[in-house]
């Protein structure tokens, strides 16, 4: 008989480091002394379960979620969809997926955020689903604009939707950004770029998915999540007590 | 040649940004979408134990804290059970553990109401002390760090650690200890965080 392990180590040679000069900001807020790597406990191997009470329905629909009656917000209208799967390759089913983004402009609406775009009054940016049984999810908004930031003085995020991901364990939490396939900004990007290898850059990148458009309505792109997979033990050096 | 491992790279780790908020927190966006955030109520209304409140500052390399920070929180109830299938035991009911509070974007100050946690089993043998285990993303974090808060009042406990005892320098285990006080009749914690420097809290790799 099998029983579930740890999970596998995160791979810090193919994760960001966290001094990466070139973003400005990891400067000072990147640790020096290295990290203490724990073998996993109880408190590594569990972590908040979600369940669809939690949310609506209409939470993954950015489309909707905050426009008036009647109303939908100003863009390019799209698809965002794909699986959470495990390092082995398993859905990883009911896991919640959060995602927030700034409007067809490249305006967050939140109140740090100057830029000169104007708020869309139909878009509030953010949404949220619990995957299915097969560790599918969608969301239905706009398509991101482009937005210029502090960093060099002129430096240009990519459009990109924001993600944070759960899985079944708090070692598994992860956030990340979900990128468009063909956009020139993101080999420019030097947040893209504390990804160390270009296989891990291309890995953020959404691709166009015609399958998935709803033809004259709405298009599509197909953006897969990977966490932390899980070792099965058969012998010894098991997890006890858990 | 060889054969190939057919396993999935995980996804890349992104800074979670200066706006966090809207996507994780809306409300401390300064809009409302959702019928309810998640993350505000770490115990629910049954649970058993010591009421705390926990709070602090997450302070960067210059001595500055961070304002754009949002932290989550992940605890075993008051017997050391997680909410969770492999969490140990059972929970009270609406106990879920789990907290999200992000920093007073004027002063960096964070806080957040709960109870204090049990001792739970530990990798192998013997127990851990109590602990709430924190994770925490902002701008310029590239990777979401992982930290532990133990409790001052617990040193029996916290000197049978596993975790901490396998933290070489002594003096580093002193960053995960919050200091205990009393104020208007409530239990506090106060547990800052340093990101760099002089005292740099410890962080693991989980
Ligand atoms: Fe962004």
């Amino acid at each position: 008989m099998t029983t579930k392990g740890e999970f596998y180590q995160r791979d810090r040679e193919w994760q960001p480091p966290a001094l990466t000069p070139d973003y400005k900001t990891s400067v000072a807020r990147s640790p020096q002394y290295s990290l203490i790597s724990l073998q996993n406990s109880v408190s590594e191997i569990t972590g908040p379960v979600f369940g669809h009470n939690d949310i609506d329905p209409i939470d993954n629909d950015l489309i909707l979620n905050y426009a008036k009656p009647g109303e939908s917000p100003i863009g390019e209208r799209i698809i965002v969809h794909g699986r959470v799967l495990d390092e082995n390759g398993r859905p990883i089913p009911n896991t919640l997926v959060e995602a927030w983004q700034a409007n067809a402009g490249g305006r967050y609406r939140h109140k740090k955020d100057t830029y000169l775009a104007p708020i869309d009054p139909n878009f509030g940016g953010c949404g949220r689903t619990v995957t299915d049984e097969n560790g599918y999810y969608i969301f239905r908004t706009i398509k991101p604009g482009a937005y210029p930031w502090r960093n060099w003085v002129n430096n240009w995020r990519p459009a990109h939707i924001h993600m944070s991901i759960f899985g079944t364990a708090f070692t598994q939490r992860l956030i990340t950004q979900c990128y468009f396939e063909g956009d020139p900004l993101i080999d420019k990007c030097p947040i893209v770029k504390t990804i160390p290898c270009q296989q891990g850059r291309d890995s953020l990148v959404a691709a166009l998915d015609l399958n998935a458009t709803i033809p004259l309505d709405t298009i599509a792109y197909k953006f897969d999540i990977v966490l932390r997979g899980r070792r099965s033990t058969v012998f010894e050096n098991r997890l006890e007590g858990n | 040649m060889v054969q190939k491992l057919d396993y999935l790279k995980e996804t890349p780790s992104q800074t979670a940004g200066p706006y966090v908020h809207i996507g994780l927190a809306p409300g401390a966006a300064g809009f409302d979408i959702y019928r309810q955030e998640l993350g505000w109520d770490i115990t629910g209304p049954n649970a058993k134990g010591e009421r705390i409140r926990v709070e602090g500052l997450v302070i960067d390399g210059t001595g500055s804290p961070v304002k754009d920070v949002l932290l989550e929180a992940w605890q075993a109830n008051s017997e050391g059970n997680y909410a969770h299938p492999e969490g140990g035991g059972d929970v009270e009911d609406g106990f879920r553990g789990w907290g999200r509070v992000i920093t007073d974007f004027e002063t960096g100050e964070w806080a957040f109401e709960t109870v204090k946690p049990g001792r739970t089993q530990g990798r192998n043998v013997g127990l851990q002390a109590p602990h709430i285990n924190l994770w925490v993303v902002a701008r310029g974090i590239n990777v979401g760090l992982n930290t532990r808060l133990y409790f001052e009042d617990e040193a029996e406990a916290n000197a049978e650690d596993p975790v901490l005892n396998i933290i070489e320098w002594e003096r580093r285990r002193a960053t995960l200890i919050a200091k205990r006080s009393e104020r208007d009749g409530q239990i506090v914690y106060r547990f800052d965080i340093k990101l760099q420097g002089q005292d740099e809290t410890v962080f693991f790799d989980i």
